[in-house]
């Protein structure tokens, strides 16, 4: 497309967010224009907000959909508190997405969806566009007709001709922020053919020439590449790059992946994406339900192969029972919780980090599991790698926890290079002569691996408590003391491989704001806030949430206050406390949405005696 | 099938060193030197077997077998050997487990590996009764049954193990009896050389919670009155000399049909045993059969070919490795838009 004649303005940053109803492809809408964004260079990171049902009623409240984008010319680490623009497709989601843009931001608005009808449903009273023309920058585009006039001479239904609007909505907006419309056009190409293709081809065409020769936009904006670190990136959303890190993983360790898996929101994707690399060895299985995923899984691991399974935190507690057997049967095996709002069936697309307390002690009797946490999308990736890792060289189930927002939000990821990434050999046992089922490797107390089909080794492995070294069943008393505490101090010493937690600011100070999982980049970004504008605050994110670096307790000890952030009521607070007697104070928060940079720097403003800024 | 074993081994190289933990009397003993009696006529070698189990007194099978054993949580055992047979489907999987363990707590995945198919023999014993946790009534007890849990009678109406697995689309569905060794090494046999899920209810006997719940068919003198054998390509046939009868299945529904010693049953209505029916509501009639009215059939209700879930599993990989060629990390890291940042 060519470059608008119009003036071009520059601008560091920009958030845009995408509102319609859950059918009119706002989803899709911001993942293409992200796409879009990532190809011109720019540091991104997205939010996409969508309700749980599937099709809510047309027009009404509930059945609204958002995707936040924030791109930029410099560093940034989350999708932003607050959208420059609004993209809202009906009343509705003008009405449920206005309050959250910043003073003054621009509203782009479909005028053809402002109905009476439509108006009413979403609770208005009267128009608000009269309202909104003094509050904001509104743009009021006559979408749908506009997108029914371009189409006009092509045999499409009303219906179809209407679904493409949002890709003419999709033109303006690559107009107006100066985006390649390439890849987009690349992608439709491969997913359409025919009238459905050249309808799409058109209007994205079209929306792109209506920006360039309307009056409404005097000029347009472009954000320059990011100064970022070299190399190949890829725009990424952390179950993608989760379920590449389980394929990782098989490859690094040599061993075929055994994924067991119960349809579940927000983890289905991972089956999804898995399932088509079997030409990687990789078996992926859709059990009859959560229990027999976790199991398929676990019976994969006895049988040599790498078991996973993928879930949410109503399946993840349905697969306590067959991890305690994994506890007890010491068998590698990782767990992959997409933390969801709870409790029950709570909010299923929102986000919440509230299965700490669940991974680290939900299941009967002393059972440790260690737990690991990604802090990124693209770290889901490395993370499920170490997960493995820590399986097979502790003899060990592991709980790798994602949440929703970590899930579905995407990021530029430099491609990491696959020569570069850790390596780990699998040794099974192999000699009769020496074989037994519970002794101990002395450095890890990992016991053997040994698999059916290898001579000699046959042994049975029982939920029963065992014998030490025989693995035969027993009742002793002695034996089950000194099992619980191998089983633990084996858990205890993985801590020997953690590299020791590193601080993101000041080694010591006044205070140290403490957090875990999905919420890396609104913290870290608030501290560096509070940072440049001369506050004493310094934070670190924990990985290891089971067992804890080493050097955590000293790290949390070199500060004068402790603020622990995360999006429950303060597991990990409560952790802490009661590990290393730190008055931590708590910073709570379960709205099923991601932490606000403002928040956080408002308890750092509290904390630190009163706002330097 | 699993490979072959190079040496002939015996029964007691499938004994383990374990003490055998049952009641004096339980069927299971039984059973269990059955299954040690006929390992080496199937000729596995005993390092590509594994029995996996769940909880109840069936459960410790594999303890005291010397292959691979998993003994592992409650009802969920065909859960575990899907894992196991899916990831190597050259071992032989055997999964013991019991009426309570595998018809209430473990319904559910009971159901999903008959319909999926799954290359696995299932030992069901069925002694009607919880042992382990000391004499509740369990899914198959008869209406009525007095227990623990049941002080004025159980009003459960009992599920049936042949009908269940003809029902989630099993393709072998057997029945014996924990006392009759000949048939039931048979059976065992059938069941491992049927190539997917293989079902075989095994009437056993729980002498302290449950005793003498099969006695007429247990005993020999009673079992020729009480007990149908079913053989593919015989007349439904029962009774000795002057109690001679047979089976006759008109619309699904079946009827006895009184014979004289020479007489010949097919000209008299009575249904010859087909295992590979093409439909299974002529399985389904068999299984309908039950004391005290009927024989109790004893044999093989249906034996059909389906592929196998972890054959086609690994078809698709294979054809997948074919046609994508080895998965190449690198190629999947980079596939789609990347873009590149210079120094």
């Amino acid at each position: 497309m060519s470059q608008t004649k119009k003036p071009v303005e520059e601008i560091d940053r920009v958030a845009i967010r995408f509102a319609g109803d859950s059918g009119d492809g706002m989803q899709l809408t911001g993942t293409k224009f992200t796409e879009s964004t990532a190809l011109a260079g720019n540091d991104l990171a997205t939010f996409p907000d969508f309700p749980a049902e599937i099709r809510a009623p047309a027009g009404s409240l509930a059945g609204v959909s958002g995707f936040q984008v924030h791109f930029a010319s410099e560093d940034i680490r989350t999708p932003a508190d607050h959208p420059d623009v609004l993209v809202a497709m009906n009343p509705a989601a003008l009405r449920t997405n206005l309050p959250d843009l910043r003073p003054g931001g621009m509203v782009i608005v479909n005028t053809d969806a402002f109905t009476t009808k439509n108006i009413a449903q979403a609770g208005y009273e009267e128009d608000p566009l009269p309202a909104a023309r003094d509050s904001h920058r509104l743009v009021e585009i006559p979408l749908t007709s506009l997108n029914r006039e371009a189409l006009k001479d092509l045999k499409l239904g009303a219906r179809e001709t209407d679904r493409c609007k949002n890709f003419f909505a999709l033109g303006i907006m690559f107009w107006l922020y100066n985006r390649p419309a390439e890849s987009t056009e690349r992608w439709l190409g491969g997913k359409f053919k025919g009238d459905v293709l050249e309808a799409n081809l058109r209007v994205l065409k079209a929306g792109h020439a209506y920006g360039e020769t309307t009056e409404l936009f005097p000029v347009s904006f472009v954000v320059p590449r990011a100064k970022i670190q070299p190399g190949t990136y890829r725009n990424i959303t952390g179950n993608t790059a989760l379920a590449w890190g389980i394929v990782a993983a098989g490859q690094q360790l040599e061993q075929p992946i055994f994924l067991g898996a119960y349809p579940i929101t927000p983890a289905s994707d991972i089956l999804h994406e898995l399932a088509r690399y079997r030409h990687f060895g990789i078996k992926t299985f859709q059990a009859e339900d959560e229990i027999a995923a976790a199991c398929s899984a676990i019976g994969a691991s006895f049988a040599g192969h790498l078991g996973i399974c993928t879930t949410s935190g109503p399946g993840f507690i349905l697969k306590q029972e067959a991890l305690g057997l994994a506890v007890m049967t010491e068998l590698p095996v990782v767990v992959v919780d997409v933390q969801r709002a709870g409790p029950s069936t709570g909010m299923p697309t929102k986000t919440e980090q509230a299965d700490l307390l669940a991974a680290v002690y939900g299941r009967n009797s002393d059972s440790p599991i260690p737990v690991l946490a990604p802090s990124t999308p693209g770290d889901c990736f490395h993370t499920m790698i170490e997960a493995f890792q820590i399986a097979v060289r502790y003899m060990t189930p592991v709980v790798v926890l994602s949440d929703g927002y970590l899930a579905n939000s995407s990021e530029p990821w430099l491609i990491p290079d696959v020569g570069a990434l850790p390596r780990q050999t699998v040794d099974y046992a192999t000699d009769p002569e020496t074989f037994q089922p519970y002794s101990r490797d002395p450095e890890t107390l990992a016991r053997p691996w040994a698999v059916p089909g290898t001579p000699g080794l046959e042994h049975r492995l029982t939920g029963i408590e065992s014998e030490d070294v025989t693995g035969n069943v027993s009742y002793i008393a002695e034996n089950h003391e000194k099992m619980v505490a191998l089983r633990s101090e084996k858990i205890a010493r993985i801590a020997n491989d953690l590299p020791p937690i590193e601080t993101n600011g000041s080694a010591s100070g006044e205070l140290l704001v403490v957090g875990w999982g999905g919420t890396c980049g609104a913290l870290t970004a608030a501290v560096n806030e509070a940072r440049e504008s001369g506050q004493d605050v310094s934070s670190i994110h924990i990985r290891h949430l089971n067992p804890f670096p080493s050097n955590l307790g000293d790290v949390l000890g070199s500060f004068k206050q402790v603020l622990v952030a995360e999006l429950n009521q303060g597991q990990l607070w409560r952790m802490l406390r009661a590990e290393y007697l730190v008055p931590a104070e708590s910073l709570a928060k379960v709205e099923g949405q991601p932490f606000k940079i403002s928040e956080v720097r408002a308890r750092i403003d509290q904390m630190l005696g009163g706002g330097a800024h | 099938m699993a490979a072959q074993a190079a040496t002939p081994l015996k029964a007691k190289d499938f004994v383990s060193d374990q003490d055998v933990r049952w009641c004096p009397g339980c069927g299971d003993y039984s059973i269990l030197k059955n299954v040690q009696r006929v390992m080496p006529d199937i000729g596995v070698p005993k390092e590509d077997v594994v029995f996996v189990s769940g909880i109840g007194c069936s459960s410790r099978f594999p303890l005291y077998m010397d292959t691979y054993g998993f003994h592992t949580i409650h009802g969920r055992a065909p859960a575990f050997a899907t894992g196991i047979k899916a990831a190597r489907p050259e071992l032989s999987v055997w999964v013991v487990t019991g009426d309570g363990d595998g018809l209430s707590i473990g319904g559910n995945h009971l159901m999903h590996v008959l319909r999926r198919n799954l290359d696995v023999q299932i030992l069901l014993f069925n002694n009607r009764v919880y042992g382990l946790t000391k004499g509740q009534y369990s899914p198959t007890s008869r209406v009525g049954m007095n227990t623990k849990s049941t002080p004025q009678g159980s009003i459960d109406h009992p599920i049936d193990p042949v009908s269940f697995a003809l029902g989630a689309g099993a393709t072998f569905v057997a029945r014996a009896i924990d006392v009759d060794g000949p048939h039931l090494q048979e059976m065992l046999k059938r069941a491992s050389a049927h190539p997917g899920t293989a079902l075989i209810e095994i009437l056993q006997n729980c002498p302290v919670y449950n005793d003498d719940e099969w006695v007429e068919v247990q005993e020999r003198k009673s079992r020729a009155k009480t007990a149908l054998v079913l053989e593919d390509g015989e007349p439904l046939v029962w009774g000795g000399p002057g109690e001679r009868r047979g089976i006759a299945i008109t619309d699904g529904v079946p009827s006895i049909i009184a014979l004289g010693d020479d007489e010949d049953p097919t000209s008299k209505g009575v249904a010859v045993h087909d295992e590979s029916h093409q439909s299974p509501s002529y399985a389904f009639a068999l299984a309908s059969l039950a004391r005290p009215d009927f024989p109790v059939p004893i044999g093989v209700f249906r034996a059909v070919e389906k592929p196998s879930y972890e054959r086609m599993l690994q078809d698709q990989v294979d054809a997948a490795s074919v046609k994508a060629g080895p998965g190449d990390l690198h190629a999947l890291l980079n596939s789609g838009d990347t873009w590149t940042v210079e120094a």
